[in-house]
């Protein structure tokens, strides 16, 4: 039997059990080396269930026009599409929670059951969604004024990041 | 892993990370190269001005040679994704390996604590710590319903994996570890399994972890795990009893003859040296070996994988250059820790 992930023998036979059922891998000794060393978290397994979750949630809500449209909806701070997203199961940046909530929240219901953190806080510098995405966005902002060489632009932006750091805005 | 703290028969290592993004940058797969150099320059200046990380290893992963990256990946201390990925990134570890903070693997930040044993609570008490100090320094994400916010949204809320690893060879044996799975998978945890050839267990090694991050406390979470560990405990032991009273001389049998392989071949793959290893390691925890220590056992579970066969030799090894590098390294270990045993005897 080959390995799943290159051409070389399968001699490790890994069965996952994080579904609803039993699925089997069969790697060669190097690939499962670094499939088994990964975090708990890492890709394989949770993927596909959550680009399947995903499909699944689609096919019920939307038409394929809908489905078309949504899949070009664009991140104005990041610029990642839906439909990159849904492809590679990454967000781009905090404020996908919010420009994509509609769609994320039914997903976070379906893998967590809950949508309401109730963990520990940060204690120190804690701004609100909306400040964050502004820093973002004052960092993109200031790296553009760098480029054009514009450091008196890049300066006052810099204060201004400076404050929202410091929770005086 | 040292083979100590509670439960260590049974219990290899207790695992807590926490995922965590800077407030100010996209997240890694939307990061220019710019970005994420000025991430890792970011948090390894704050790092340093945090009193007591001063002192931690900083290691820039990608300027490493292959074999020490995947060294690292052998030692738990970062990710086979770490490892691997293109671009700055780094590995802060403190000197006993406990701690390692990644930077810029799929989250900004991925703080993970390791105990030997069944310890969740302490790994728990020393990362929100760290997470506390880091926090003092950097902003997070974070969002007043949905909590730390991550890469990938399996991870939002706690950010927190919490995970033990286990021995259960008793189980395995007496066929009854699939129905401690069912009724994990019940309660939202997940196990992930080694298998060999065929459905023969390999190493007999299971991770047992939460799935869920959002919507419970960090201490909730925790429970849950640390709550069915001493359950599958019993289990396992009670596995063991019955095949030592019902079976002594089978059982005797099969572990004398692997660790004899393990101590005579010329020649040895990891698949078999895991599960031979898995063996003796039972063999220790019932008595029936008296020359071996748990930690000797865990050691050569670590010091028998490639990067570090090779780092050992000082050269690269194809796979049958490690095998029988594998062998002689085993022959040479037990040989000498075998004749420490019977000198401390005399
Ligand atoms: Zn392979
Ligand atoms: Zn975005």
């Amino acid at each position: 039997m080959k390995c799943q992930q290159c051409e070389k023998p399968a001699t490790f036979h890994i069965t996952e059990l994080t579904g609803e059922k039993p699925h089997e891998l069969h790697l060669c000794e190097q690939c499962a080396q670094s499939y088994l060393t990964q975090n708990p978290s890492g890709g394989m397994p949770i993927q596909p269930s959550l680009a399947g979750m995903l499909h699944h949630q689609l096919k019920v809500a939307d038409t394929a026009k809908e489905l078309a449209k949504l899949d070009e909806q664009v991140c104005p701070i990041c610029g990642i599409s839906f439909y990159e997203f849904r492809n590679q199961g990454r967000l781009g940046c905090p404020h996908d929670y919010t420009c994509f909530g509609s769609e994320l929240d039914p997903l976070i219901v379906n893998i967590h059951g809950d949508t309401q953190h109730s963990g520990k806080h940060p204690k120190h510098h804690h701004q609100s969604s909306q400040d964050q995405t502004r820093l973002i966005q004052l960092h993109n902002d200031m790296k553009a004024a760098i480029e054009k060489e514009d450091y008196e632009r890049a300066s006052q932006i810099r204060d201004e990041i400076r404050k929202i750091e410091e929770g005086e805005s | 892993m040292r083979g100590s703290g509670p439960e260590s028969d049974i219990v290899i290592s207790s695992r807590i990370r926490l995922a965590r993004n800077l407030a100010e940058f996209p997240f890694i797969r939307r990061c220019t190269p710019q970005d994420r150099k000025s991430i890792e320059k970011m948090v390894h200046d704050r790092l340093q001005a945090i009193p007591g990380f001063n002192t931690l290893y900083y290691l820039r992963v990608d300027e490493l040679p292959h074999v020490d990256r995947q060294f690292l990946t052998e030692r738990q201390l970062i990710s086979r994704e770490h490892a691997e990925a293109e671009g700055a990134r780094s590995v802060a570890i403190d000197n006993d390996e406990r701690l390692s903070v990644m930077i810029n693997e799929e989250d900004h930040l991925r703080i993970q604590v390791m105990k030997s044993g069944l310890d969740l609570h302490s790994a728990w008490q020393q990362i929100n710590e760290v997470d506390d100090q880091l926090e003092s320094k950097l902003s997070y994400a974070f969002h007043e319903r949905l909590g730390y916010l991550t890469a990938c949204p399996t991870n939002v809320g706690t950010g927190m994996r919490v995970s033990v690893m286990l021995h259960l060879p008793a189980l395995v044996i007496t066929n009854q570890i699939e129905k401690v799975f069912r009724s994990l998978q019940k309660i939202n945890l997940a196990v992930r399994g080694l298998y060999g050839e065929g459905s023969q267990a390999m190493g007999d090694f299971y991770q047992i972890s939460n799935q869920i991050t959002l919507g419970k406390s960090e201490e909730e979470l925790i429970g849950q795990v640390s709550g069915v560990v001493p359950m599958i405990i019993e289990y396992e032991r009670k596995a063991r009893d019955f095949l030592i009273t019902q079976n002594r001389e089978d059982l005797h049998d099969k572990i004398s003859r692997a660790y004899g392989i393990l101590c005579t071949a010329q020649t040895i793959s990891s698949e078999e040296t895991m599960h031979l290893l898995s063996s003796v390691r039972m063999g220790v925890n019932l008595g029936l070996i008296d020359d071996l220590a748990i930690s000797d056992i865990n050691k050569l579970f670590v010091e028998t994988q490639p990067a570090h066969l090779q780092k050992l030799r000082g050269n690269e090894l194809d796979t049958a250059g490690r095998n029988i590098e594998r062998a002689l390294y085993l022959r040479r270990y037990l040989q000498d820790r075998g004749k420490e045993h019977r000198d401390e005897r005399n």
